[in-house]
Order: C-alpha cells, then sequence, then structure tokens
C-alpha cells in the first residue's frame, strides 16, 4: 500500500504508515463528511468512485503499458449493457449481480482482446484513432442495434435494471438498523464501490511490481528492446487491453445497478477523453496519482456547479455557463496545461518499477551519491 | 445502376471535401509527425464564422448579391481559421516538439475540445442553419444522375485548391523548404530554413483548406454546429492514412476512395446485410477502413511512412 501513501504529498514521503491510516480513514469516512452537505453529495462521491475504477483500468492500459486507449468507454458500456441485458425486464433475466459482474467483466476482456488483436502493431497516435473509432462503433451499434431485432432498445436505452442484492438483501433499499437509524442506499452502495476499488488497488499493485507488470514497462519504454530480451509483446499487450477492460467491464456492471438504467449517451467519446484526462492529471503509471485525479476531476466540476452558478448570477444575472460547459471547459484545459507545465501529472510516477528491496545490487540513483 | 451513378456522384462530392481536410493532416503529420487532433474543430470554426459573417452582411448589407456574401463570409472565414491555426501551433504545439510523443498528441484532444467548449459558449448547442446562397436545386439530370449547382461549386474548388497547394509545395520557395523540413528538421536549419516559420506557415495553410472545407460541408448540408467538425475529421485522417500519411497525392487520393466507399455503402448496406443494417451505419466504414488499411497495408495506399512510429 505505499503507492497510496503517496496520495498526501508531504505526509507520505516522511511518514507512509500514517499516510495510509489517513488514507484510509478518508476513504471510510468520505460519505459521512459529505452527508452533511447533502445527498447530493454522497451520490457524487460514488460516481467518483466508479471513475477511480474506470481510471485505474485505463492506467493499466495507457500508463503501465503505454497503449493510448481513446475508447475505454466502450469497455464501460460493454459491462454495462451485458449487466442491464442479464438482469433487466428486457430480456426478462434476473440472474444474481455475482454472476452478472463476472460476465460483464469477461465480455469486456473478450471485447479487449478483439481490440488489440488488430491492433498489436500499431503505437502511439494510430492506436489512438483506431481505438477512437472502437469506441465510437460500439456506440453506433448500441444506437442502432433496435431495429430489426430489439437488442439495445436504441437510444432509449434499457431501463429498470436489478439493483445491486448481495446475498437476498437489496442495498437500493434503506437499511434500518433497530428502530432509529436508517442506511441510506447511497451509503451502502459507496462501500460496496470502495471494497471493489480496493480489491482493483490490491490487484494493479501486485500487478505492477509483478513479471508482467516490469514487461509492460519495457514494451512502453522500448518495444524493440523489450522484444530483444525476449518478451512475447503480442501476448503482454493482449493482456494489458484485456486486463484493463476487465476493470472498466466490472465498473459497467455497477454503474448499470447503481443507476438503474443504461443507455448510449453515457458512453459518448467525451467520457473517455474524461477519464485520460484523470489519469493525465493525476500521473500516468501511478496509482496513487490516478486515484487522486479521478476523484479531483469528478469532484472539481462539481463544486464548480455549486460555487460558479450562484456567483455568475450575482454578476451577471443570469446563468452564463452551465456547469457541464464548465466542465468541459476544465477538463480541456487540464488536459493541454497539464501537458504544458507538468506533463508527468500532480503526483509523478517513480523512475522504478519494481519494489527497492527486490532489485539486486546499486540502482543508478544509489551510484550516483 | 442509376443509383450506384447517382452515389458515385454524391460520393466524389463528399470525397473531395474529405480530400482537402485530410490535406491538413498530413502536411502536419509530414512534417511534425504529429496528429493535429484539433483540425477537425478548426473545420467547425471556420464554418461557423463564416455563417456569423454571413448573417451580418445579410443584416447590414442586404443588396450584396448571393455570390458575393458567400465569398465575403469565405473570406472571413479563411483568416479567422489561419489566425487560430498559427496560435494553436505556437501556443500548444511548439512547446512540446521533442517532449515524448504521447504528450503532443494529449495536448491536440484538449485544444479539439477546447475549441468545441469555446464554440458552444459562443454559438449555442443548437444546429444552425446555413444559408445555402448557392442554390441546391439539382440541374438537369444527365443520364438520370442529380446534381446541385453546390455540389459542382464543391468540386471545382476543390479540385483548384488541391492543384494549388501541389504546385505550392513542389515549385515554390515555400513548398522546397516544407519538403526540407518534412525530411529532416535539423539539416534544414543548417541549410538556413527557418523551419519554426515552415512549421507555422505548414499550420496555416491546412487551416485555410480547413476552413474552405468547412463553409463547403455546411453550404452543402445546410447545417453548422459546434460538434460538426468531429466526424469530417476523423474520416478525412482515416482519408490520410488511406492514402499514405505524410503522401500529399495520397491524401486526394484516400479522401476520394472513402467518399465514394462510404455512399456507395450506404445505399447498398441495407441489401448486403440483408436489412439487418440500415444507412444509419455509414459512419462505420470509415472505422473499418481505417482498421482493415492499418492491418493490412499500413503504409497506405501510396505509402509513405510505416505505422508503428511511437
Amino acid at each position: 500500500m505505499n503507492e497510496l501513501a503517496l496520495a498526501i504529498p508531504w505526509l507520505g514521503k516522511r511518514n507512509p504508515a500514517a499516510a495510509r491510516w489517513v488514507v484510509m480513514a478518508l476513504a471510510i469516512g468520505a460519505p459521512l463528511i459529505a452527508m452533511l452537505f447533502g445527498k447530493t453529495w454522497v451520490r457524487i462521491l460514488d460516481f467518483a468512485l466508479l471513475y477511480v475504477m474506470l481510471a485505474i483500468g485505463l492506467n493499466l492500459v495507457v500508463g503501465f503499458a503505454g497503449l493510448l486507449d481513446l475508447g475505454y468507454i466502450a469497455f464501460y458500456a460493454v459491462g454495462a449493457y451485458t449487466f442491464a441485458f442479464l438482469a433487466s425486464p428486457h430480456f426478462e433475466l434476473h440472474l444474481p449481480f455475482w454472476l452478472v459482474i463476472p460476465i460483464g467483466a469477461a465480455c469486456a476482456a473478450l471485447a479487449g482482446i478483439i481490440l488489440g488483436l488488430p491492433t498489436l502493431r500499431l503505437r502511439g497516435d494510430y492506436l489512438a484513432i483506431v481505438t477512437l473509432g472502437f469506441g465510437e462503433i460500439v456506440r453506433i451499434f448500441l444506437n442502432n442495434l433496435n431495429h430489426p431485432v430489439n437488442i439495445t432498445n436504441g437510444p432509449q436505452g434499457i431501463n429498470m435494471v436489478d439493483p445491486l442484492v448481495l446475498f437476498g438483501w437489496d442495498i437500493s433499499r434503506p437499511l434500518k438498523i433497530g428502530d432509529e437509524i436508517t442506511v441510506n442506499s447511497l451509503f451502502l452502495y459507496y462501500y460496496v464501490f470502495l471494497a471493489f476499488v480496493a480489491l482493483s488497488v490490491v490487484l494493479v499493485q501486485r500487478l505492477q511490481v509483478s513479471r508482467v507488470g516490469r514487461a509492460w514497462a519495457a514494451i512502453r519504454d522500448d518495444e524493440l528492446a523489450a522484444k530483444a530480451i525476449g518478451i512475447n509483446t503480442r501476448n503482454m499487450k493482449l493482456l494489458a487491453f484485456s486486463l484493463g477492460a476487465t476493470f472498466g467491464g466490472a465498473a459497467g456492471g455497477l454503474f448499470a445497478a447503481f443507476q438503474g438504467f443504461v443507455s448510449p449517451e453515457s458512453f459518448s467519446l467525451m467520457e473517455s477523453i474524461a477519464i485520460l484526462t484523470m489519469i493525465v492529471f493525476g500521473g500516468m503509471g501511478n496509482l496513487a496519482g490516478v486515484i487522486v485525479g479521478a476523484l479531483t476531476l469528478t469532484a472539481l466540476p462539481e463544486i464548480l456547479r455549486y460555487v460558479a452558478v450562484p456567483v455568475q448570477e450575482r454578476l451577471f444575472g443570469h446563468v452564463l455557463l452551465d456547469p457541464e460547459v464548465l466542465r468541459m471547459l476544465l477538463l480541456s484545459l487540464a488536459m493541454i496545461f497539464m501537458m504544458l507545465l507538468r506533463p508527468a501529472g500532480m503526483i509523478p510516477a517513480h523512475s522504478r518499477y519494481s519494489k527497492p528491496e527486490l532489485v539486486v545490487g546499486k540502482t543508478a540513483a544509489e551510484a550516483a551519491k | 445502376m442509376e443509383t450506384l451513378l447517382q452515389q458515385t456522384v454524391n460520393g466524389l462530392v463528399v470525397g473531395s471535401v474529405y480530400a482537402l481536410i485530410a490535406l491538413g493532416y498530413t502536411m502536419v503529420y509530414g512534417i511534425l509527425g504529429l496528429i493535429n487532433f484539433a483540425h477537425g474543430d478548426v473545420l467547425m470554426v471556420g464554418a461557423l464564422v463564416a455563417l456569423e459573417a454571413i448573417r451580418l452582411i445579410q443584416l447590414h448589407a442586404p443588396e450584396l448579391g448571393l455570390v458575393p456574401t458567400l465569398l465575403a463570409g469565405l473570406a472571413v472565414a479563411v483568416v479567422v481559421c489561419m489566425i487560430l491555426g498559427y496560435t494553436i501551433e505556437r501556443t500548444a504545439y511548439r512547446r512540446l516538439r521533442n517532449a515524448p510523443r504521447l504528450a503532443p498528441l494529449i495536448t491536440a484532444i484538449g485544444v479539439s475540445f477546447l475549441l468545441q467548449t469555446l464554440a458552444m459558449i459562443v454559438w449555442g448547442r443548437n444546429y444552425h442553419t446555413f444559408p445555402q446562397l448557392v442554390s441546391t436545386t439539382p440541374v438537369e439530370p444527365i443520364a438520370g444522375v442529380f446534381i446541385t449547382p453546390v455540389q459542382i461549386v464543391i468540386l471545382v474548388v476543390s479540385a483548384v485548391l488541391m492543384i494549388g497547394l501541389v504546385l505550392l509545395v513542389n515549385k515554390t520557395r515555400l513548398g522546397r523548404a516544407m519538403r526540407a523540413t518534412a525530411e529532416n528538421h535539423r539539416v534544414a536549419s543548417l541549410m538556413g530554413v527557418d523551419t519554426n516559420k515552415i512549421i507555422a506557415a505548414t499550420f496555416v495553410i491546412g487551416s485555410a483548406l480547413a476552413a474552405v472545407a468547412g463553409v463547403m460541408y455546411s453550404s452543402n448540408y445546410g447545417i453548422a454546429h459546434y460538434a460538426m467538425g468531429f466526424m469530417p475529421g476523423l474520416k478525412a485522417f482515416t482519408a490520410a492514412v488511406l492514402g499514405g500519411i505524410g503522401n500529399l497525392a495520397g491524401a486526394m487520393l484516400g479522401g476520394i476512395v472513402l467518399g465514394l466507399v462510404e455512399s456507395i455503402g450506404a445505399g447498398y448496406i441495407e441489401d448486403m446485410s440483408f436489412g439487418f443494417l440500415n444507412s444509419s451505419y455509414q459512419d462505420i466504414f470509415a472505422f473499418l477502413i481505417l482498421g482493415i488499411v492499418l492491418i493490412f497495408r499500413p503504409t497506405g495506399l501510396l505509402g509513405e511512412r510505416v505505422a508503428d512510429r511511437a
């Protein structure tokens, strides 16, 4: 969990253990604090956690393996629609969530391989465009597959998606403890999502220092050299795509259950770009950075919404820039200025990928001393 | 047969617009190795600025004829886009010229979305009707094929501009400097070429072409919109890759081929897929072609650069 400690810049370096406890306390206490400002903020936190999961998944592809994917939202869509197909009145199927989410994740992984196979030879800008095209194709199909056979219900999307039911306990209903205390379902979702995020963090962290993670880093830094030292670049790239997609698929399933409906407009290119901005902003290739980036860029537009709208009303008498425009403005400016001024992100990734204690012999930094 | 001919004509018209936009992509890629993601949005700015100018002219000087109005609008759009292209290069891309390759690409995406957002703030989210100053009523059908005056104008204007660009690149001093810079920046600057100036000039020329393409695109379809640049931009990029990115003739060929495939494909997709798919899937063709080209012939039809440059 050392990586997470870096999320608090000053404390993280000096006392990682304390920083880790602070991070955990914050993660668990956040919805209680948010509740003080109203239920909406708890909902925003729930969405923020979904974005964190997406950012973690995309970071695997972009940050670790260096494959710029602009169609990542398609995997989110695959997960969400799989959930909606298998657990809604649309096809009269109501499978339990512990079955549907893995199926959704698996479908997304498969989609990742389908995208990965033809694009193996591409890097950088070409790959970006092809993945962008892939994302658009998925969206076009979702939008139009209601004719002649109704599969996706077109632009209207699928309604009445089943909520998460954990062992017979429907968490979309408020939980009653005794007679006095009721826990809002937004909190329950928060903790379920938090559990998923925690699981993802642990998985990704183990993955990063594993043989696979180091192979990805090698491919990212120099593909030819990686090949020369015997890394199977084809399999490693496919693995990056499919594992990254898995996280997107799982997050998609959770999203469908949480929101209760899915429609193609949730999966636009703008969302792919938003997730990319989050990891660019936080620090590509660095778990703590990615999480901080996702949380900041989900929360900031919402805060702006509550600050900027009243300010504008007072200044101009009407709302000049609506919150959605502000969000786009913020994201695009974040992307440009981060690249110009701080290309490694708010919390830059380490230059070393493996655990220091595992490195045999002196590292370059130590040798320089 | 008539459908085929009709779709061929439509394809040629759309394709020549794609070709004009693709030239902008391919010139910048040839010189900087950068996909200028914002190029499609420059087109959008061109169309919307022209729209605004035409509205103003019609309001204040309605006695001006249709064609002069359109030309004036076009001129304003071209100038604005040239300035815009220069500004983008100067502020967003120049500083990143030696950065790792992902950095300028991400900045370019940022610029693209920034332009869209600004356009949304200025012109709103609605579709605007673009005044069709050149008639869109078809002239006498030739062999059962309908062609409108605006389509004829588009074909002629794009042909003229493309020939002009080829002459510029191959015959003039500026063109020679551009080719030298594309070949090798450092050597070119050692030979006394001011590469910064040449790169800026490339952006300016590309943006001017995009502005013209934007006005023609809007005149043809009769609408303008803050997000209208995305699809033609993407398709033009596909066209550039299809022809061989970095290659001027390739971009033109790619644009025409893409336009033809798309328009003929859209005409027949329903029969080909036994009624399962319809023409709302038209946009998929571009992506399919892009995928196929990159897998089987990454250097494009006329070939220049290889695809696996990082």
